[in-house]
């Protein structure tokens, strides 16, 4: 008897400390990653990086910055997430308010939704790519965005469909006893109740967004100088740090590094933002 | 009828209509991979396009079998580190770990699971790469640490922070009182896991990893970085090894330059769609099947 208890504890402090070990192996890998980032990157870091565009000779060590990458991966970020938002507000809102939260379309609507997001940004690039040229366009800031915001969109319609099903019916409940339409519960009940979560939903997209190379890859094209119009090719930060990496040279490895540790700070600050909002905001949802 | 009626009536049928070009969105994906890629299926079938390993572009010749084997090699390693690594780190954080732990740690996994893959790329570079290349002298093997372990442990720690929070969540989810009744019955804490949690986080814990793992199969630059990218069948752990997606953004630049070329990688593009759906629909069926057996 007394064998058999000692073997059950053996295995159960064989098992706490597997997982104690798993956890440090993960976090730790995870904080030397930020360490890394930071240890490389801040020492090329100055201000020229991300207030200049890259000069004559940049790619070879001279003058110059990744200005034109960091306002291109906003424009990019902005606006395939406004593009996003723009079509997963009215499918979270339809699944969730105006038919039975648990019918066919918004079960089809969540299958389809389950699918695209697993599909590798990758595929979205080739198929950006496509659309392209099939129209006879060119690498630019508007097929980039356009493919993003196709990338990011099963990410902001799970996340919010997530947010919304916790809104209690008996707010919309209430709304309609009161006379209010479907499109008067949806936007000021439901949305409003859930407007922390749902602007978590929207960050989390955004960061997806702005650090996903891949996508980009195909469509973005890359230019040392600002974007001013949808039509010309826009720079990004991922594909500026992959390229300067790419190099032999030291000075520019040096500020792809110096680039990694920009992106992370954006990614983490959106990220950091985004847990704020929830919280700080939660205060006007209606429990 | 009003304003607001009308207005309400229009909203609905905007709604519903953008809601079934949702449902829809994904076979202008699947159709416009097709087209593209039949200039290639024309000329050779796709047992010879999947199951050969001759890729010689610029006589022709697109065999896959290469990329495909690299794909699933870099995949199914980096599952057979990050399933255990995860599902471990998330039953402790739902089953063991004190409050301060917690509190310490959850943020900081979801923070981190945002972090864009080059970096991930970076760090592999930086620390993966020459690991590897030590562990290879150890063994005595030559390698440049560019290879299939580095890819697969690199694809590991990226998906690991994802597939914890969404395991963590479904353990947490199992009722008090399953563990409560396991325990009053003399059970340790870790047979009240093994045995009664886990069985009911089963699914949840089953679709970590199915999410996880269609993280990996895509997963495009990071892997791209450390591992190696020569079109060979990798026989070891420490040879360099070249999966789907890296092909595909390797060679965007030369595509339009060489006839077929791109419609192979668009083809490439549309199996790499095809494997990802196919994974989710299996792991869907079997999530419903288990579903209706828990009832």
């Amino acid at each position: 008897m007394s064998r058999k208890v000692d073997l059950r504890v053996a295995e159960e402090r064989l098992f706490k400390g597997l997982m104690v070990l798993a956890l440090a192996l993960v976090l730790g890998s995870l904080l030397s990653i930020l360490g890394i980032i930071a240890w490389k990157g801040l020492p090329s870091l100055s201000l020229a990086m991300v207030t200049q565009v890259p000069k004559g000779g940049y790619y070879l060590g001279k003058e110059g910055g990744i200005l034109n990458a960091i306002v291109g991966s906003l424009y990019l970020g902005l606006g395939a997430t406004l593009a996003a938002l723009l079509v997963s507000l009215p499918v979270v809102l339809y699944i969730n308010v105006y038919t039975r939260r648990d019918s066919w379309l918004a079960r089809a609507v969540r299958f389809a939704l389950d699918i695209l997001w697993g599909i590798p940004s990758i595929v979205y690039g080739a198929f950006g790519f496509i659309v392209m040229m099939a129209l006879g366009l060119r690498a630019s800031l508007g097929a980039a965005i356009i493919t993003v915001a196709l990338f990011e969109l099963p990410i902001m319609v799970r996340a919010m469909d997530e947010v919304l099903r916790l809104v209690p019916e008996e707010i919309s409940a209430a709304s309609y006893s009161l006379g209010a339409t479907r499109l008067e519960t949806a936007l000021r009940a439901v949305v409003r109740q859930a407007l922390p979560g749902l602007v978590t939903a929207v960050l989390i997209a955004f960061g997806r967004g702005v650090g996903d190379t891949a996508s980009v890859l195909f469509t973005a094209g890359f230019t040392d100088r600002l974007p001013t119009s949808l039509a010309q090719p826009a720079a990004t930060l991922p594909l500026a740090i992959f390229f300067q990496l790419g190099t032999p040279f030291p000075e520019v490895q040096g500020r792809a590094y110096a680039a990694a540790a920009i992106l992370t700070l954006l990614v983490l600050t959106v990220s950091v933002l985004s847990r704020w909002f929830s919280r700080r905001f939660s205060r006007t949802m209606i429990r | 009828m009003s304003l607001r009626h009308v207005k309400d009536a229009l909203a609905r049928r905007l709604f519903l209509l953008v809601s079934v070009g949702c449902c829809l969105l994904v076979l202008p994906l699947v159709v416009g991979l097709c087209i593209k890629a039949r200039p290639v299926l024309a000329q050779q079938s796709v047992a010879q396009v999947l199951f050969s390993s001759d890729w010689h572009p610029l006589q022709g010749r697109f065999g896959m079998l290469a990329f495909l084997v690299g794909t699933v090699y870099v995949t199914v390693l980096g599952m057979a580190v990050a399933a255990p690594l995860s599902l471990l780190s998330a039953i402790y954080l739902a089953e063991y770990a004190p409050r301060w732990v917690r509190t310490l740690t959850l943020p900081l996994v979801d923070l981190l699971s945002g972090i864009p893959s080059v970096i991930y790329g970076i760090w592999g570079v930086l620390v993966i790469v020459p690991a590897v290349a030590r562990l290879g002298e150890v063994f005595g093997v030559y390698t440049s640490g560019y290879s299939l372990l580095a890819g697969a442990l690199v694809v590991a720690i990226m998906v690991s922070p994802f597939m914890i929070h969404i395991s963590r969540e479904a353990l947490s989810a199992v009722p008090e009182g399953i563990r409560e009744a396991s325990l009053s019955l003399g059970a340790t804490r870790w047979q009240t896991v093994k045995c009664a949690v886990l069985r009911r986080a089963l699914p949840g814990v089953i679709a970590a990893v199915v999410l996880g793992l269609a993280r990996a199969l895509g997963e495009t630059i990071a892997v791209l970085m450390v591992v190696g990218n020569v079109p060979g069948i990798p026989h070891s752990l420490f040879d360099p090894a070249y999966p789907l997606p890296a092909l595909l953004a390797n060679n965007y630049g030369e595509m339009m330059s060489i006839p077929l070329y791109d419609s192979a990688l668009l083809l490439a593009a549309l199996v790499l769609l095809v494997v990802v759906v196919a994974f989710n629909l299996l792991a869907k069926g079997i999530l419903a099947v288990m579903q209706r057996e828990a009832r």
